[in-house]
């Protein structure tokens, strides 16, 4: 269970402060899936680094399963937006480095890792450097090493901005494939209101500036075998979409 | 097949500066500058009885002295790149013995540490401290601060930061410094290899050129600059084997 109350946060920038996010308010369930959609510069990237444990100055309670946010105690799988690769680290050792610092001692995961790079389509390439990546390939190893976590959260911020349409069904069925397997709970960053449709139990709809809630909305239609090809996904997405423009445009 | 084509570059070096002393020699045609032929062969004469001896002596002691630089430099680069308060504390130091010229302290060192090993290679360590500690501090500031996040996420402790970011981040510039000290550290090795012992390139060539042998001090010298490529050599091997990834 995640538990965000009050939550203020405020940057330190050339002297001033500036307010990027402001009262929120958010639980989710344990192995619940959020998917946040927000217009650029409105906090979700601010949002998730809170929750990853990267941005430890704000005010108000953030809380997992009523501890606070520690990532040496908790298991936090976080994806940045920039995918976080290590430029020095091939894609084999990008993957484990996961499960390497944070799962010390018992440290064979090689068939896990072989299965994730099969299913995420990384197989040939693990012996390239991140530099010889596309950003879609990138996106793919940085998947793969918070899925290879298994983690109590997964943040992923846009996770699947850098991949082609087709590609991103694919991964997105893989990252519900783990979610089922493992029931982690989720909380992705997107820009697509499909995307927020098929892949969150919540919607998170966020406006700025400073960011702030707009609307919650349970998602009536997530987890619906091929869901995307019903009349119901078409419609409440042009809803949603409606909402949202008219809800950004005050 | 790449390692191959390098060896051949390295050759045609060889070759062309051959080619160039050749041409000289041969315009001025005084024993002061003996054509590389008579110098390579006596070269191979002494090779063995002489130059192995004071060659090792040298190379003992430039190693030494960055082998010191490198166990002191790096950590402290490291620490004061990553932590603001060791930078704010050790850098006005550093920059005010940075620019001391390290020879004007040797007849001190002589006097407090010795004609010995000692004061040499820590000539040597003098001279390549300060541009490691300063190459791996930068090193590790311009590491933008996006990398830190995945390990802070993972709650990473220092010494996994340390292993996974800091070094392998710092590693091309670290070697860039070597490169440029090494060039120094070996003129200045030659000079103090003159004072206080007999061993040593520098005093294989000093004593050569007393005795009025340019045909040894030809040598010496020839033997001096393939150190040096040696060396160089070394350092790209390395650069090429831990920092590929930055080609790619
Ligand atoms: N390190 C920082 N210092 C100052 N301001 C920042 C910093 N990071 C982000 N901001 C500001 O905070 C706001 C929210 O940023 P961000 O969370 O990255 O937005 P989003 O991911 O929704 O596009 C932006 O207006 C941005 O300019
Ligand atoms: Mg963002």
């Amino acid at each position: 269970m995640i538990q965000i109350k009050n939550l203020n946060v405020t940057y330190e920038a050339m002297g001033e402060g500036y307010t990027a996010l402001e009262n929120i308010n958010l639980e989710l369930g344990a192995g619940k899936t959020c998917a946040i959609i927000g217009p650029s510069g409105c906090g979700k990237s601010t949002l998730l680094k809170v929750l990853a444990g990267i941005i430890k100055k704000y005010e108000g309670v953030v809380e997992i399963n009523g501890q606070p946010i520690t990532p040496m105690k908790q298991k936090i799988g976080f994806i940045p937006q920039n995918y976080g690769l290590l430029p020095w680290k091939n894609v084999y050792e990008n993957i484990r480095l996961s499960a390497k610092i944070k799962n010390k001692k018992d440290s064979d995961h090689s068939r896990e890792l072989d299965f994730f790079v099969q299913q995420l389509g990384l197989a040939g390439l693990e012996g390239r450097y991140p530099g010889e990546l596309s950003g879609g390939q990138q996106q793919r190893v940085a998947l793969a090493r918070s899925f290879l976590l298994k983690p109590d959260l997964l943040l992923m911020d846009e996770p699947f901005s850098a991949l082609d349409a087709m590609t991103r069904e694919e991964i997105q069925n893989v990252f519900l494939d783990v979610w089922r397997k493992y029931s982690v709970s989720t909380i992705l960053v997107t820009h697509y209101v499909e995307e927020a449709l098929y892949l969150g139990q919540k919607i998170v709809i966020l406006s700025g500036i400073p960011g702030s809630i707009s609307t919650i909305i349970d998602n009536p239609l997530f987890g619906i075998d091929d869901i995307r090809n019903h009349q119901d996904f078409f419609q409440l997405s042009l809803a949603l979409r409606k909402m949202i423009k008219e809800d950004w445009s005050k | 097949m790449i390692e191959q084509r390098r060896g051949v570059w390295y050759l045609y070096g060889i070759l062309i500066l051959f080619t160039l002393w050749y041409i000289v020699a041969s315009l001025v045609n005084l024993p002061i500058i003996p054509t590389p032929w008579i110098v390579m062969k006596n070269l191979l004469g002494i090779f063995v009885s002489k130059i192995l001896i004071h060659g090792s002596y040298s190379l003992w002691r430039i190693v030494a002295g960055v082998i010191l630089a490198v166990i002191i430099g790096v950590p402290a680069g490291l620490c004061m790149g990553y932590f603001p308060k060791w930078d704010r504390a050790l850098s006005p130091i550093v920059y005010l013995t940075y620019p001391i010229p390290k020879i004007a302290l040797l007849p001190i060192m002589m006097l407090l540490l010795g004609l010995g090993e000692v004061s040499k290679i820590l000539m040597i360590f003098l001279i390549i401290i300060f541009q490691v500690i300063i190459a791996v501090r930068d090193g590790v500031k311009s590491i933008p601060k996006e990398t830190y996040y995945p390990l802070y996420s993972l709650g990473a402790t220092f010494g996994n930061i340390f292993r996974e970011i800091l070094i392998p981040a710092s590693m091309p510039k670290f070697l860039t410094s070597i490169r440029v000290a090494m060039a120094t550290a070996i003129s200045v090795l030659f000079f103090t290899e003159t004072f206080g012992t007999e061993y040593g390139m520098g005093y294989f060539i000093m004593d050569a050129w007393m005795r009025v042998n340019y045909l040894e001090m030809y040598s010496g010298i020839v033997v001096l600059s393939c150190m040096g490529l040696v060396l160089f050599g070394v350092i790209d091997y390395l650069d090429r084997k831990i920092c590929h990834w930055q080609y790619k």
